[in-house]
């Protein structure tokens, strides 16, 4: 069973369809010591990193005492923001700290050309991949995906995804056991279809 | 690059997808679900449910459909039309909804798009403005476009972006139906005037006229009902040729 994180960020009746239709079993803890029987964890989220605030001391120590038991962990949109040290949308608030770096606006003027883009960056775009990853297995250079979000998260170590939107940022992080996604993957179609696959067979 | 979306729009009414021409004179065209499943198919970006007769005795058909048509599909789906309050919002995004639609309602209580967005977060919340023009300005409509809230557009746009709108659904009342093309003036107006995106709706009619809403009107979105559901012509023809004029649309 793959444990969803239900910390009040969001509607997650659409990871929940997605996540069945690639075969799936989730259920939601009700607190930090439903874990336990979590064959993977996922934190989910959408709109202000404030919310991660939820997730404190108990729900940490919870996850990375999954991860030590080989338990996989995969961070969608703020989930991924989370994964890294903390975010400049909400400064008083640590993040998990397994990536390194701080999250930030994305730039509302294209930094080359000068150009006004408008923030959020919403709708479909395309990916690029540094490296190859176990996540983007069978994903081709330039697959569109759905973003909804103002803030991203630095390039790091365990980019294996990259988008550009004025800057480059991270589209989704492979490090061991943890995972994430900047995009939504249970709105991005086919390819969203195809990364929570790859995700979810890597989950025993 | 951002790819501009191409949004189609099902307009239900008693579970079955209707269009009306300048909102009135409906005539059938058939399962939501169904038409779903083929503009999915067909490369479509996203899909709006609107029930342009949403009723109180029609809550429940309407759960129904938005759960038919959300659930083979895996991309944006928008619903609109008769939600007034947190709970009619709730019950859509319970549904399978991943964004809902105000108008009527936004424009009497615009805290209730903050509310909605502190639940849902901006992104699931979109503001429709049905737009006539009145002189060198336009103004805002309601109730399926029967009356005038006396509310210019672009100040509208503004303030319900500021009230955490995460989306605009921009409808030329004038345009709608008419497939004389999307009102690129109004459409910049307001695109111009908020840094959130800006669906253009209202009078497509040809391809030619989605390249110009992008082009010349600055939208980040076109959205279409008829010459979609009728089968005049196809998504993936549509993509092909804005790729043809250099607009990046999502393959």
């Amino acid at each position: 069973m793959i444990a969803l994180v239900d910390y009040g960020a969001g509607n997650l009746t659409s990871v929940r369809k997605v996540l069945g239709a690639v075969g799936a079993a989730v259920y939601t803890p009700p607190g930090p010591e439903d874990l336990a029987r979590a064959d993977a964890v996922i934190v989910p989220g959408v709109g202000h990193f404030e919310s991660t605030r939820t997730l404190g001391q108990a729900w940490r120590h919870a996850i990375l005492e999954q991860l030590d038991r080989g338990r996989p962990l995969l961070g969608i949109c703020v989930g991924l923001q989370w994964l890294f040290e903390g975010s400049t949308e909400a400064p008083g608030v640590t993040g998990f700290g397994v990536c390194r770096g701080l999250c930030d606006r994305l730039p509302d003027i294209e930094p080359v050309g000068g150009v006004r883009q408008k923030v959020p960056h919403m709708g479909w775009d395309t990916l690029s991949f540094p490296r190859p990853s176990r996540l983007f297995a069978d994903v081709a250079p330039g697959s569109y995906v759905y973003y909804a979000h103002s803030f991203a998260a630095p390039l790091a170590r365990p980019t294996v995804a990259t988008s550009s939107y004025g800057v480059e940022f991270t589209a989704g992080v492979e490090d061991g056991l943890v995972s994430g996604l900047q995009f939504h993957p249970e709105l991005s179609g086919k390819v969203g279809l195809q990364v929570l696959r790859n995700w979810v067979g890597g989950v025993r | 690059m951002l790819a501009r979306r191409i949004i189609a729009c099902l307009d239900v009414r008693d579970g079955q997808v209707v269009k009306g021409v300048q909102f009135e004179g409906l005539r059938a065209a058939g399962d939501p679900a169904e038409l779903a499943r083929r503009y999915d198919a067909e490369g479509i970006d996203e899909v709006v449910i609107l029930d342009v007769t949403a009723t109180l005795e029609a809550r429940q058909a309407r759960a129904q459909t938005i759960r038919a048509v959300s659930r083979e599909l895996f991309l944006p789906l928008c619903v609109g039309g008769g939600i007034r309050t947190e709970d009619d919002a709730a019950a859509a995004i319970d549904a399978g909804a991943d964004k809902v639609s105000l108008n009527s309602a936004a424009l009497a209580d615009p805290a209730l798009l903050t509310r909605l967005a502190g639940r849902y977060g901006s992104q699931a919340v979109v503001v429709a403005i049905d737009a006539k023009r009145q002189g060198d300005e336009w103004i805002a409509y309601t109730r399926s476009g029967s009356a005038s809230s006396a509310r210019e557009v672009v100040g509208w746009a503004r303030e319900a972006a500021a009230h955490g709108a995460g989306e605009i659904l921009l409808t030329s009342m004038d345009r709608d139906g008419t497939k004389s093309g999307f009102d690129c003036e109004l459409t910049a107006a307001v695109s111009d005037a908020v840094s959130i995106p800006v669906i253009a709706s209202g009078g497509a009619g040809s391809f030619e006229h989605f390249a110009e809403v992008f082009v010349t009107g600055h939208a980040d979105a076109a959205l279409a009902a008829s010459i979609f559901h009728f089968n005049t012509h196809g998504v993936a023809e549509l993509k092909q040729f804005l790729r043809t004029r250099a607009i990046p649309v999502r393959t």
